[in-house]
């Protein structure tokens, strides 16, 4: 269970977030919604640790942490970027391993043998020697998504997943996250796309952005 | 007749070929590591080594290479510090192309999307292995056409180090051209540039092709 407390995060004086309390359970999807400029993202890079909360912490499973700090910790979350951040100069199959065998130390055949699981498990079966340049939109996606997992994240961050997609990709998002679901992940995904929100949530958190007082 | 005669001053031709050769390698060897550190300290938060390092490549670029192996071989001495020839010449060659391959790699760090980190640190990689397995290779993907451009002006480059009285190819070329009165001597030192930079352009050549797998 990941739990927000008081959480506030201003830049240049102007106040993002303000003092957000916020719970989501394990296994959950919450949908963080809103107009652009309400903080989603900014919220979303504060929880995956790419921006330091002003005030505020963080609990997952009752413990507090630092995700601006989590390099040791393995109280990770996973993040899929927007335009998915694949590293270009990588095969699929290297994106995927190459964290799991720098970071967690494991052997090559360990981490290729766990990423072709993932890797069959979203339909990227034959990818896997292929560079970013050749695949389509929703495989990167997919690619991002499996690098994410690899790392055994205990939360799944996805920023505007959608909008880099075309239209009638966005029910296959759909499927992969709540089959991820099933599977127990939990998962925090920003939209501003509402009807996805509704398919996919159980919680939905409504942002709006925050007059200057 | 012209046959012998080429024959005869191949030889010393060969020697300040050798000499062209030896100022090409070591300046190439040690400038590009230089460069890509400079480089980085050209991006450094601290501002300081900021404006030494600007200032280090303005003075470097801004005022010619021969003014710097004359001020460096004829100069220095003044201040007691004394240089011998071939050695001032490297000296002078590699701070003169550490500073444009710091300016060339400066641009390829420049256009690593900030992305590319953001992602990195998500999966938890240290800012080292960052550089080394995600940041470098792009960086050296881009910069590779630049670094061949520069690495073909220093083969010509080198031959301003008759200046300072070292035997390279174009001062072989030059002897015997004076003493024999002939332009045949220079026009075989063209020739044996135009070889030298027909084999780098080949292999930069294989260098981009190496990176051509990716986008």
């Amino acid at each position: 269970m990941l739990e927000l407390k008081n959480i506030t995060k201003r830049f240049d004086g102007r106040t993002i977030i303000n003092n957000m309390n916020l719970t989501v359970p394990d296994g959950q999807i919450l949908a963080i919604v809103g107009p652009s400029g309400a903080g989603k993202t900014t919220l979303l890079r504060c929880m995956s640790g790419l921006e330091r909360i002003d005030s505020g912490e963080f609990r997952l499973d009752g413990q507090v942490f630092d995700p601006y700090e989590n390099r040791d910790n393995d109280k990770v979350i996973g993040v899929v970027f927007q335009d998915f951040q694949l590293f270009p100069n990588l095969t699929v199959m290297e994106n995927i391993t190459l964290s799991p065998e720098m970071v967690l130390k494991q052997s090559k055949t360990e981490a290729e043998a766990r990423a072709q699981e993932l890797i069959d498990q979203l339909d990227l079966t034959g990818k896997e020697t292929l560079h970013p340049f050749q695949l389509s939109g929703g495989q990167k996606q997919r690619v991002a998504i499996v690098r994410a997992l690899a790392m055994n994240p205990k939360i799944l961050c996805y920023d505007e997943p959608t909008s880099a997609l075309d239209p009638d990709l966005r029910e296959t998002v759909e499927k992969i996250i709540l089959s991820l679901k099933a599977s127990k992940m939990t998962q925090i995904v920003v939209t501003h796309d509402m009807s996805f929100a509704e398919n996919i949530a159980d919680q939905i958190l409504r942002v709006e952005p925050i007059k200057p007082s | 007749m012209m046959l012998n005669y080429a024959g005869e001053i191949l030889p010393s031709l060969m020697s300040g070929a050798w000499m062209t050769v030896q100022i090409f390698f070591w300046t190439l060897i040690i400038s590009i590591p230089l460069g890509i550190i400079v480089s980085l300290g050209l991006r450094s938060r601290v501002a300081p080594i900021r404006w030494v390092l600007k200032f280090y490549v303005w003075l470097m670029r801004g005022t010619p290479l021969l003014l710097q192996l004359i001020f460096v071989f004829y100069g220095l001495p003044v201040v007691h510090i004394i240089f011998e020839r071939y050695d001032a010449a490297i000296f002078a060659f590699i701070l003169n192309y550490t500073a444009y391959f710091a300016e060339i790699f400066r641009g390829g760090f420049q256009a690593i999307p900030e992305g590319q980190y953001e992602s990195a640190k998500v999966l938890r990689l240290t800012r080292w292995q960052t550089l080394r397995k995600i940041v470098i290779p792009q960086v050296v993907k881009i910069v590779v056409p630049s670094i061949g451009n520069e690495t073909i002006n220093l083969i010509k480059d080198s031959s301003l180090v008759y200046v300072i009285g070292l035997g390279d190819l174009l001062r072989a070329g030059n002897i015997a051209m004076s003493r024999d009165v002939t332009l045949l001597p220079l026009v075989m030192v063209g020739v044996i540039y135009l070889l030298m930079t027909a084999i780098a352009t080949y292999l930069l050549r294989r260098i981009e092709q190496h990176y051509s797998t990716w986008r």
